[in-house]
């Protein structure tokens, strides 16, 4: 299913215009909340997919960073009356210092501690958000201002279904040019085989740690945009269904995979849309998928272009059969 | 003064559920090197058992000696069977596969069980009542009131770890098992079925959950479709404490655990329970990853 270097740029660009034609040909609210929609677990799932899929570390609590992105610029607007810009700073710095005090232990540890360490660190952040006054409790935070750009602001869901095609189109350049960037080829050794990696001289426990940290920041910055986008947030939305529901999206699509996970995100947003009657079952479809993917075809939906990263010696042209062989991260026991 | 002790009494109690539960964990990881993510869940089925065992019975006025019973033989067995089925189907095929693959396919097999449940028709969502009340009363000593219910399930708690501890020390299984852990290929080379002894560890495990899972209901008195999410988190925090792998020191895992949770809400208020919990477990990676006994885990990533 991988497209080769000529046909991408045709393919992204008839995707990008239908994209940005769709509401127009379906302006009705709904199509443009589901894009809206669709356009979160998107851009989340490429941050996970830098964690999870290049990296080959199961993060289980993602949702909490995105939580403390939201957080921070929904206690920061409607309590203390900052600009939209002004919380991002501190929604970077938070996201990033608890990203270090998590993952700044656990990344020396067994790559399964890390997932059991953060699907904790979620509820702790959930909890925490349910408890403490600042953050509204199990009710939230409402009446968020709306996002000023210049002098314009942003109410309508129209708009922000075109700011999240270009978040989607910013993290998806972004992955990729960090995919291809020294961090990013780290980051598939560590994948591919750590200890290999760390008798290459890899710091492998600092190229986790940046893998970790980048994805949390970026869930942040998503989490400042969710809470100016809904106008108000509460602790559910963060709940541990919804890190499965980015880890599923990013699972199914195919790890490491930029184009799969976006098709991820689209099946894991629109599935449960499609199949109104069986919603009470989606997690258990999602469920079985899951392990039947594992077993027959843990690449994925569209497999990673693992040549795509690692390029050939022009000597020995398709020295890798083309993404035949991928191995879905970490290393057997 | 009272307080303090009667929270250490409340949490000895809590942390013989967890160090019940985190035995599983500890003796599939032990043997497999294995994160059963569904293992909690295999506890909350083994609560959805006896909840049903119990209805069905009382409905029909029965003996309450006879249904508890029957409750714990039913929940034992059917959760017991549960957890050979979620090894052979989920984790098997996997078993040379990268160690992210499994996890996945854990994730996968928590949320199937978590999810299944909503589906059987009397389960569903909400909370149920467990249709049992064994009478509050109980005794104090030194001030510290302690309930007949909490002595049975503390009782019930011990015998259990105490037979599995004597079958991993003294049966010839129990051996088989243990040199699994040391060293699987020269296991297999001594004649040891892998597979067999794979899928006899994770019956004994989920079987304790099953157990587990019985209790709570008696103890928390309601039961929900994603109480295995969370006591799954607790008790491998506890695994953890005690050092993952290691029988006695998962149930002292489970018993601290227990007693620092408590005194953490006691002092703390209860709605930071859990937060305290979890706290706990990533303080002890960063200073004593291998737990009170636990063997070394660093090196191997």
């Amino acid at each position: 299913m991988n497209i080769g270097r000529k046909q991408r740029l045709p393919v992204v660009g008839v995707a990008l215009v239908a994209a940005a034609l769709f509401p127009l040909l379906f302006p009705d609210p709904y199509y443009v909340e589901l894009g809206v929609q669709i356009g979160f677990y998107m851009v989340l799932a490429v941050g996970l997919n830098m964690v999870a899929g290049f990296c080959g570390l199961l993060d289980l609590g993602y949702a909490a960073f995105f939580a403390i992105g939201a957080y921070t610029t929904g206690v920061g607007m409607t309590r203390f009356h900052f600009s939209f810009w002004l919380t991002i700073p501190f929604a970077i710095l938070f996201a990033a210092v608890a990203g270090v005090i998590v993952g700044g232990p656990t990344l020396r540890l067994r790559s399964d501690y890390l997932a059991i360490v953060t699907l904790g660190f979620g509820e702790i952040v959930r909890i925490t958000a349910n408890n403490l006054a600042i953050t509204g409790g199990a009710t939230g935070i409402f009446a968020i201002p709306p996002l000023r750009l210049g002098s314009h602001l942003i109410t309508a869901k129209i708009d922000y279904y075109y700011l999240m095609m270009f978040l989607v189109v910013l993290g998806v350049m972004g992955a990729y040019s960090l995919r291809h960037s020294r961090v990013g080829r780290a980051w598939h050794f560590i994948r591919e085989d750590e200890d290999a990696a760390l008798a290459m001289g890899v710091n492998t426990a600092l190229f986790k740690l940046y893998a970790y940290i980048t994805g949390a920041v970026w869930a942040s910055m998503v989490g400042a945009v969710y809470a100016v986008s809904m106008t108000a947030i509460a602790p559910e939305s963060f709940s541990y269904s919804q890190s499965v529901l980015i880890l599923i999206a990013v699972i199914l699509g195919g790890l490491g995979s930029i184009p799969g996970v976006l098709i991820g995100a689209v099946l894991v947003t629109a599935l449960p849309e499609i199949l109104r009657e069986v919603s009470t079952f989606r997690l258990l479809i999602f469920g079985i998928l899951m392990v039947v993917f594992m077993i027959l075809r843990p690449q994925g939906l569209w497999p990673e272009n693992v040549r795509g990263v690692f390029k050939p010696m022009p000597s020995v042209p398709g020295a890798r059969p083309d993404g035949a062989t991928y191995s879905a991260g970490g290393d057997g026991d | 003064m009272n307080l303090f002790w009667q929270e250490i009494i409340n949490g000895l109690f809590v942390g013989a559920f967890y160090a019940l539960v985190a035995l599983g964990y500890s003796m599939v990881y032990g043997i497999i090197r294995l994160i059963n993510f569904a293992h909690g869940d295999l506890y909350m089925v083994g609560s959805f058992v006896g909840f049903t065992t119990l209805s069905v019975l009382f409905g029909r006025g029965g003996n309450m000696v006879f249904g508890l019973a029957l409750a714990f033989m039913l929940a034992i067995i059917v959760v017991g069977l549960l957890g050979t089925g979620v090894e052979r189907i989920a984790y098997k095929p996997l078993r040379n596969a990268p160690i992210l693959s499994l996890l996945i396919s854990a994730l996968g097999m928590s949320l199937i069980l978590e999810n299944g449940v909503l589906v059987i028709p009397g389960w569903g969502s909400q909370f149920l009542v467990y249709p049992f009340n064994l009478p509050s009363t109980g005794f104090t000593v030194f001030g510290v009131s302690v309930t007949y219910m909490q002595l049975l399930i503390f009782v019930s708690c011990l015998l259990l770890m105490g037979g599995l501890q004597m079958f991993v020390q003294r049966s010839i299984l129990g051996k088989a098992m243990r040199a699994i852990a040391l060293d699987k290929d020269a296991a297999q080379l001594m004649g040891i079925n892998i597979n067999q002894m794979v899928s006899m560890t994770f019956l004994l495990g989920a079987a304790l959950a099953g157990a587990a899972g019985v209790m709570a209901g008696l103890y928390y008195k309601e039961i929900n479709f994603m109480m295995g999410f969370e006591m799954g988190l607790k008790a491998f925090t506890a695994a953890v404490i005690g050092g993952i792998g290691n029988i006695p020191g998962t149930v002292i895992g489970g018993f601290v655990l227990g007693v620092l949770e408590a005194l953490g809400s006691g002092y703390l208020g209860s709605e930071w329970q859990n937060v305290f919990a979890f706290a706990i477990l990533i303080l002890l990676l960063v200073f004593k990853p291998t737990g009170i006994l636990g063997e070394k885990i660093g090196g191997r990533m």
